[in-house]
């Protein structure tokens, strides 16, 4: 795999990954490398393997075989502390219905032992447009407001590799835009991001590098410098179908 | 971060929630009174029966409403993916898992805060007539929470946890319910203290034992 950066070791990487539910085998040998500051969009069909694939990364699920380094330390050798680095967006919201979008803020900010919490807190709300709500609880939030509070909890410990399961789901274009201007200045900060998304526009718009994944495996591993993005959709629909078929 | 500090964490953002929502103390609360007052319609008042079941009526109120209770706290970690954002962050995670311990020992002990009055009101007895009576209160009460958080946790997954936590629990509780039960009716009684001693220090080994064991391995299991 292509690197944007200068060092050499990569930041994460993966070897010869396998994961297996019961009898379905959600990742297939997949090797993957990837570097600090980089930012991957994995694509791909339901089904394919991104959300295990990102579950993996993010030590939120265990390999059944293959392994996994960071900074070449397997992830088993490395302690709770390492996952100061993650933040972690999912499919689920990841707060609590019956505390405030502060409240929450300030919590998962505790855990994380964030300094000037509140601070930050209100800061990342106002950038996400919550302010406002601050104080109401999560459980009267909409769809896409949810999303939002979902981004602040994972930004609220400036963490170093941000994991992103369809960030932009629930969002309108208003947030959508400002999620991605968010996650811009996180690329600019040197933060590496991993990103799964259907959205083959705002995917590859923040893209450095991107994955196609189909049926557990990586089909495609290309820089999006090296892609014709006016061919991307076509690409996608012939790597996506054809490979994995 | 410090040990002590993520599950003071956990503690405070339990006692918030409960404190806004108050969903784990009333469903507990109604099931407890309920069934402390329909016993007393059953007994002649002051009589030796009463006496000799009473501690046995109090214990099964706090362990059935408690089963209620701990099914509400783990489905609200349940709700919203809440459990694996724990899981994901950096700290021991028996810190997080002792945290919910605490948690729901406190609403057990609030429980029996407020049935100890009851009984005085229905049954005119004094659950805490011996100042030994409160270590058997904190003992049993913390190695419930305890065990029944550890069941919470696993049967909470399960389509019909209803009933998976108390199949789950009860055969586990059986030992210290035996014993707050037989030391409860000791000091109700009146009778020599000496003889609670035993069950009170084999609720405080049963305490030990799944303390240790659950500190040692709880990161393990609750990992795939």
């Amino acid at each position: 795999m292509g690197s944007s950066n200068t060092e050499n070791t990569p930041l994460i990487s993966l070897k010869q990954a396998m994961k297996i539910y019961g009898h379905l085998t959600a990742l297939k040998k997949v090797d993957l490398d990837i570097f600090r500051g980089q930012s991957i969009t994995i694509f791909g069909p339901n089904g394919a393997g991104k959300s295990t694939l990102l579950k993996i990364l993010s030590m939120q699920s265990r390999l059944t075989s293959g392994s996994l380094l960071y900074n070449n330390i397997p992830y088993k050798k490395l302690n709770d502390d390492f996952r100061y680095n993650f933040g972690v967006i999912s499919h689920q919201p990841f707060v609590y219905g019956g505390l405030s979008a502060m409240e929450n803020l300030k919590f998962y900010g505790s855990l994380y032992n964030v300094s000037n919490v509140e601070e930050k807190a209100s800061e990342l709300l106002k950038q996400l447009d919550l302010y406002k709500r601050k104080d109401d609880l999560v459980r009267t939030f909409s769809r896409g407001m949810l999303q939002r509070i979902s981004i602040a909890r994972a930004l609220i410990h400036s963490p170093e590799i941000i994991f992103l399961d369809e960030p932009y789901t629930g969002l309108d274009s208003l947030a959508s835009n400002k999620l991605s201007i968010l996650l811009k200045e996180q690329l600019s900060n040197n933060k590496t991001i991993i990103m799964v998304t259907h959205d083959l526009i705002t995917g590859l718009d923040l893209a450095d590098t991107v994955l196609i994944m189909n049926k557990g495996k990586i089909v495609y591993n290309c820089k999006k410098s090296d892609i014709e993005q006016e061919n991307f959709h076509n690409i996608y629909l012939e790597t996506a179908v054809e490979k994995g078929a | 971060m410090n040990y002590f500090k993520a599950l003071f964490t956990i503690v405070k953002k339990d006692v918030l929630m409960e404190m806004r929502t108050k969903e784990v103390v009333n469903a507990s609360l109604v099931f407890a009174i309920l069934l402390v007052i329909v016993f007393s319609f059953i007994m002649e008042p002051g009589s030796e029966v009463e006496k000799k079941i009473a501690g046995g009526i109090f214990w099964m109120a706090v362990t059935f409403s408690g089963i209620l209770g701990l099914n509400k706290t783990m489905m609200s970690e349940l709700e919203g993916g809440n459990f694996e954002a724990l899981m994901l962050a950096p700290v021991d995670k028996s810190a997080i898992f002792f945290g919910k311990v605490i948690s729901n020992m406190l609403v057990l002990i609030l429980l029996e805060i407020i049935l100890i009055p009851l009984f005085l009101i229905f049954y005119s007895i004094n659950i805490v007539s011996h100042p030994l009576m409160i270590a058997v209160l904190f003992l049993a009460t913390y190695g419930y929470a305890l065990v029944g958080t550890l069941f919470s946790m696993i049967s909470v997954r399960t389509n019909s946890r209803e009933i998976m936590l108390p199949l789950l629990l009860l055969p586990i509780m059986i030992p210290i319910l035996i014993a707050a039960i037989l030391s409860t009716n000791i000091f109700i009684s009146g009778s020599d203290i000496i003889y609670s001693y035993n069950w009170i220090k084999l609720t405080a080994v049963f305490d030990i034992i799944f303390t240790a064991v659950i500190f040692g391995i709880f990161s393990a299991i609750i990992e795939e």
